[in-house]
């Protein structure tokens, strides 16, 4: 399954990311690939084994003490499509829907 | 027909930790909008969760206080949802494997107290908070700040065993106060830190069916829930005595109007597409951790209550007000140890706690200024009766200002030598006798003349007396005179 220079085009708009013209090429053959990857899993004939979700090992954890890989806002904020006086702008939420 | 309510409750406590559940940012409130953000909690591409293990450890210990199953393989699962303050566009929860399962909760209820069963406590993270509607420039706006995104909750859902607010009412009370026991949560619900939503459905009296049921959101106090609910039920009962038929919603309500506001119509069930995250390994809890957390449980606050009651011979109202929180419940065991406990629960629920409320002070900071036992030395006299009530509580109010102990601080204020009971009688015995006149008058009803004989009382101590003191003895000693 291939996946063509367009699609590349539409993708990267979907997720706001700006992909030089110039790498949109080498981008959707390494797409294909990691499609390609993918499919070939379904070639696997699994009948015989139980579905599992997870590694047998646990979750690692943590402590709980703070760590250094927290960002300035300005440049949690540099992403956003807008902002204002340290917050994201969004449409209107009119209504409290979260559940 | 009469109806009957059948409601249940879903709470969501913000833990106390000090990092988020998945990542070591600030869990803090009240930092600058987005400044306790990084990549995970912000939802960035290719960041990681990693699990708070004091996050999990406090659900363990909820769930052991309330006699739940823990679960020692539980799992971690995406909610999806869109929703401009989730950042990953999915919370991570637990869903078909939670953590903990089972239990009830113990609540005090007039005629008795009743265990509301629990169905799960699952660990999850929260969301950014969305304010709105707000304006920018000229167009209506929401803002988002993801500090709160990440915090770890516990949700806590009840089965539907509540049939009347007030047992909704009180069993939050005791949740409040069994979090904040156990140290997890500060439970403050107008920060949010104790969150709940109610479903809630009437059926005719006798019917075992379930009617079609509403769920209220943005019950954000104990009065709150109490008040929402009451409004709802009454709703559904004129719907349906009006031949009507509920539809299944989500309801808003507005605490400032007391009214219910329609959010949406449940025609079609959500669908969150749970799936196991595929970022979080199962989560392994061996049996070493759980009877670690079950060894580090104190005495549960509805067991200290009890024995409360039975040890220090205490009604019931009091045993109530002295275990509302652990530090106050600590305070009155260290100050009654060699006292009668209704007189050390009488000043603690008294003098202490209004002074603690006039002050604004934590129990902790009150403790600091004055230490149960420094408290115990007052009260020691007091059972002795080397201090009369008014003198004491004179004392109490120095100890509130200064430093000594009751000898000390009664020698600075020049009353130690006239302040007992067994100084004071004597001179106030001779006072009477002294000045039949007086004591004619005010006998046959003249009771102005009371404060002549506190003049002569105090003139013969010297001023050392307290008149509060005096005024009493010589009321006590008329009375016994002018019954005998």
């Amino acid at each position: 399954m291939a996946i063509d220079r367009a699609e590349v085009e539409r993708i990267a708009e979907l997720a706001r990311l700006e992909i030089a013209p110039e790498r949109m090429g080498r981008m959707a053959t390494e797409l294909s690939a990691v499609l390609e990857f993918v499919a070939a899993l379904g070639r696997l004939d699994l009948a015989r084994l139980a579905p599992s979700t997870f590694a047998p090992a646990g979750t690692p954890l943590r402590a709980d003490e703070l760590d250094d890989r927290r960002i300035p806002a300005a440049e949690a904020l540099s992403a956003a499509t807008e902002h204002d006086d340290g917050f994201f702008l969004v449409p209107p939420i009119v209504e409290n829907v979260n559940p | 027909m009469a109806y009957e309510a059948v409601i249940g409750l879903e709470c969501h406590i913000q833990l106390a930790t000090r990092t988020k559940m998945f990542c070591g940012c600030p869990a803090e409130f009240g930092a600058a909008p987005n400044s306790n953000v990084c990549p995970t909690c912000l939802g960035l591409p290719g960041a990681l969760p990693r699990t708070n293990r004091a996050a999990v450890d406090a659900a363990l210990r909820l769930g052991l206080a309330v006699g739940c199953e823990l679960r020692p393989v539980s799992e971690f699962a995406r909610k999806n949802y869109f929703y401009p303050d989730m950042p990953k566009n999915y919370q991570i929860t637990q869903y078909d494997r939670p953590l903990c399962e089972g239990g009830a909760l113990p609540v005090a209820l007039e005629g008795g107290a009743r265990r509301f069963g629990l169905i799960r406590i699952h660990v999850e993270e929260d969301t950014g908070k969305s304010f709105h509607p707000e304006r920018h420039g000229d167009r209506p706006v929401s803002r988002v700040d993801f500090n709160r995104a990440g915090v770890p909750l516990l949700e806590l859902v009840s089965r539907p065993d509540f049939r009347a607010p007030a047992e909704c009412a009180a069993f939050l009370t005791a949740l409040r106060r069994l979090v904040r026991w156990l140290g997890i949560s500060d439970a403050d619900m107008e920060k949010g830190h104790l969150r709940c939503d109610a479903n809630v459905s009437l059926r005719p009296l006798g019917q075992e069916a379930f009617g079609t049921k509403t769920e209220i959101k943005n019950l954000n106090s104990i009065k709150g829930v109490e008040k929402g609910l009451h409004a709802e039920i009454a709703r559904q009962r004129a719907l349906l005595e009006s031949g009507g038929r509920i539809e299944q919603s989500t309801l808003l309500y507005d605490a400032d109007h007391d009214r219910l506001a329609v959010m949406r119509s449940k025609e079609y069930a959500h669908d969150y597409r749970y799936f196991p995250d595929p970022d979080l390994p199962l989560l392994v809890v061996e049996e070493t951790w759980i009877e670690d957390a079950r060894g580090a449980l104190p005495e549960l606050p509805w067991a200290r209550e009890a024995r409360f009651a039975t040890q220090y011979g205490l009604p019931g109202y009091d045993a109530a007000v002295l275990t509302e929180t652990r530090e106050l419940a600590d305070y009155y065991e260290d100050l009654a140890r060699g006292l009668d406990g209704k007189l050390a629960s009488n000043w603690v629920m008294t003098e202490v706690l209004r002074a603690v409320k006039e002050e604004s002070l934590t129990l902790a900071a009150w403790s600091a200024k004055v230490p149960a036992g420094r408290l115990r030395g007052l009260l020691a006299k007091v059972a002795a009766r080397e201090l009369p009530g008014p003198l004491a509580k004179q004392v109490f109010a120095w100890m509130r200002d200064e430093d000594g102990t009751v000898d000390e601080l009664l020698e600075r204020h020049g009353v130690r030598a006239q302040g007992s009971v067994a100084e004071l009688e004597p001179l106030v015995v001779a006072v009477i006798e002294a000045h039949p006149g007086p004591v004619a008058q005010y006998l046959a009803g003249k009771t102005a003349t009371l404060g002549f004989l506190v003049g002569q009382v105090m003139k013969r101590s010297g001023g050392q007396a307290v008149p509060q003191v005096v005024r009493e003895l010589l009321e006590a000693e008329l009375a016994r005179r002018s019954g005998s």
